[in-house]
């Protein structure tokens, strides 16, 4: 008799797991949890998590709860195929990640061979312009920072000359090459141009190479650690002058790390929950409240990542993979209609955004806001 | 001038580094005859150990330095030589150099997944201020660097020709046979010989996680340029890997300063080829003879 109700459970049990796996929608995030992206990758994990657990306590997306995959690309472009390959295998509804600019080269041909949208971290320039219809950032791109940037350097910092410091990577390599142009349109002569590696830990010749270039400022393009770690070896060397980035320079972590070093820094940020904006303020509070950090740009991009999956989805109003490129290619998502975005944002053709972004200082260990940018067309 | 100045220094810094480290591998080798392939996660792991226990403990960091490099010295001082030499070198020294390279994994993936894979801040017990010196802003954690290196180097090879000790342990390195004949306790030297290449991982590591940052990563750099140093400046010679790791420091900065920074880390490299070539043993090494 009891084996019959054995039967009769595991039956039960078998026929009903279809009925459960039809009630949630399967998201993978593909991203750097070790190597050198750790940084990034782990804020934008977290950032994804915080944006899952905030929905699927709402109800979900259309009714299906989110499960979320994360794998560890170990900041390794081949790893990252691999991953990318393996989401999709496992039936993923969009692929999130990666962060860094080399693994989403790598990578996202799979994604776009599949019809499935990928949504990344990277800021490469270069990844927008090969025509992949797939891919879509949550940060701004290169294009569009730098000229901000060149601007900046001109009018408000009053550089005649400026040292460029990138990293040797696909994202230094596209902010290099997308700055050195714009300073030459600005007028501003390259005073030295210093290449350093990816996961690089001594930059003490690279800060006297700096200091002796006698620059007006120092242009900073490196990942979240080596941020950290030039910012540190320039203030050892005692270089004065004012050192301007974008958006990682003057990231929470880097300023974490970079500790007194990072006072001072100035730049253009594209996402910052210090900004005058109260969901980002909001944000920063859930985060800070959850993983007892600070959030940098990159938790932003994962939780903003989460939300244009809901908002195509529900757009569309049906579960429908290829839809969701579809659907956010071109499209403009106003926090009235999806508050998740935090702001609104236009998706371009190509993948890249379009939104607000921000002028900010970093003043006694903390970043501050000095003045919005509007959207580059309003 | 000064600008070559401060290239020197920050490379006698960074080479001071290896140094510490590169002796370790001379120390190793010297009672072993083996390398030690986690060397550079011995300098790594201990400043990790540091920060773990003030998070685990909410010790003060002066508490916390010292439970952490305690903890470190007996496990990996007492305790690699026990648990890991010890019953590898019965089967040869080719088994224990492949286990060291496990244990190298095994250290860089536990501070991975055991703290963090993210980088940390280390704190300085220097301040982050510069001196200027003939014009050149020099950095007192270079200063520092420089000092406690050169101080904690002198006092081993003090401590090596000039106490009973340490000549037992150099006469156990020389010859461990002869040596127990001589009633030296061979057993107990080689032990401390590992301790002391514990303590100079912990030096290095409290000396460079201020500057590098704390992170389970940062051995294989360090591994790797300490490898070379040892290498050039000869394996079976606590000198030798003091002057390695200073010429490699040097090259570096020289390299990054007035070759390219793009081929800054391929320099070492090339040196460590020339020097192979043309002096096998190393600039202070002498040549080993083995009957076969």
């Amino acid at each position: 008799m009891k084996k019959h109700w054995i039967i009769a459970a595991a039956f039960g049990m078998a026929v009903s797991l279809p009925a459960l796996a039809q009630d949630k929608v399967k998201l993978v995030d593909v991203v750097e949890l070790s190597g050198a992206g750790a940084t990034a990758g782990t804020n934008w994990k977290n950032g994804i998590d915080l944006a899952v657990a905030d929905i699927n306590a709402k109800g979900g997306i259309l009714g299906k709860q989110i499960e979320i995959v994360h794998y560890d690309t170990q900041t390794n472009p081949g790893n990252t195929r691999a991953a990318v390959q393996r989401a999709i295998d496992e039936g993923t509804y969009a692929v999130l990640g990666p962060v860094f600019s080399g693994p989403i080269g790598a990578s996202m041909q799979i994604a776009q061979r599949a019809e499935i949208a990928q949504l990344v971290g990277g800021e490469a320039a270069g990844l927008t312009k090969q025509g992949n219809q797939y891919l879509f950032r949550t940060s701004l791109s290169q294009t569009a920072a730098m000229p901000k940037i060149a601007k900046y350097l001109k009018d408000t910092v009053k550089a005649g000359s400026v040292a460029v410091v990138w990293v040797n990577n696909d994202f230094g390599k596209g902010g290099r090459d997308a700055i050195i142009p714009e300073l030459e349109k600005a007028g501003i002569k390259l005073a030295v141009d210093v290449a350093t590696e990816q996961g690089q830990a001594d930059f003490a010749a690279d800060a006297i190479k700096v200091k002796n270039s006698n620059a007006d400022a120092i242009f900073v393009y490196l990942n979240e650690e080596e941020s950290a770690r030039f910012l540190r070896a320039a203030k050892q060397q005692g270089i004065t002058k004012p050192m301007v980035g974008e958006t990682t320079l003057l990231g929470a972590k880097v300023i974490e790390l970079a500790g007194d070093a990072a006072n001072g820094v100035k730049g253009h940020v594209g996402l910052s929950i210090d900004a005058p904006i109260p969901a980002f303020q909001e944000f920063g509070k859930k985060f800070q409240a959850k993983y007892n950090y600070v959030s940098d740009h990159n938790g932003m991009k994962g939780y903003m990542a989460v939300y244009m999956v809901k908002w195509a989805t529900e757009k569309q109003k049906k579960f429908d993979k290829k839809g969701v490129a579809d659907t956010l290619r071109g499209a403009t998502i106003k926090t009235s209609d999806e508050p998740g975005i935090l702001i609104e944002t236009t998706i371009e053709k190509n993948g890249d955004l379009d939104r607000e972004s921000f002028l900010a200082e970093v003043k006694d260990g903390k970043q501050v806001i000095t003045a919005t940018l509007p959207k580059i067309n309003p | 001038m000064a600008e070559f100045l401060a290239y020197l220094i920050a490379g006698i810094a960074t080479g001071a580094i290896y140094a510490l480290a590169a002796i370790g591998f001379t120390l190793v080798w010297q009672t072993s005859q083996t390398i030690n392939f986690a060397q550079g996660e011995f300098v790594m792991l201990p400043a990790v150990l540091v920060l773990l226990a003030i998070k685990l403990f909410g010790a003060p960091i002066w508490l916390g330095a010292l439970i952490g490099i305690a903890a470190f010295i007996l496990i990996f001082g007492v305790g690699f030589k026990l648990a890991v030499v010890d019953p590898m070198i019965r089967h040869g020294v080719l088994p224990l150099a492949i286990a060291t390279m496990a244990l190298s994994i095994i250290m860089k993936e536990g501070a991975k997944d055991g703290f963090s894979a993210e980088a940390q801040k280390f704190p300085s017990f220097v301040p982050t201020e510069t001196i200027s010196v003939f014009g050149a802003a020099i950095s007192l954690q270079h200063v520092a660097i420089i000092a406690v290196a050169f101080a904690v180097i002198g006092l081993l090879q003090w401590f090596v020709g000039g106490t009973k000790l340490g000549r037992q342990m150099q006469a156990t390195a020389q010859n461990p046979t002869v040596a127990r004949i001589l009633g030296i306790p061979v057993e107990r030297m080689v032990l401390l010989t590992f301790v002391i290449n514990a303590a100079l991982a912990v030096v290095a590591s409290v000396l460079i996680s201020p500057i590098y940052l704390a992170k389970f990563s940062n051995g294989e750099v360090i591994g790797l340029f300490a490898f070379i140093a040892a290498i050039v400046g000869g394996f079976n010679q606590v000198r030798g890997a003091l002057v390695g790791g200073l010429i490699v420091g040097i090259v570096d900065s020289m390299a990054a300063a007035y070759i390219s920074t793009s081929y800054r880390l391929a320099v070492p490299l090339v040196l460590l080829v020339i020097v192979i070539l043309l002096k096998p043993e190393g600039l202070m090494g002498r040549k080993e003879e083995r009957r076969v």
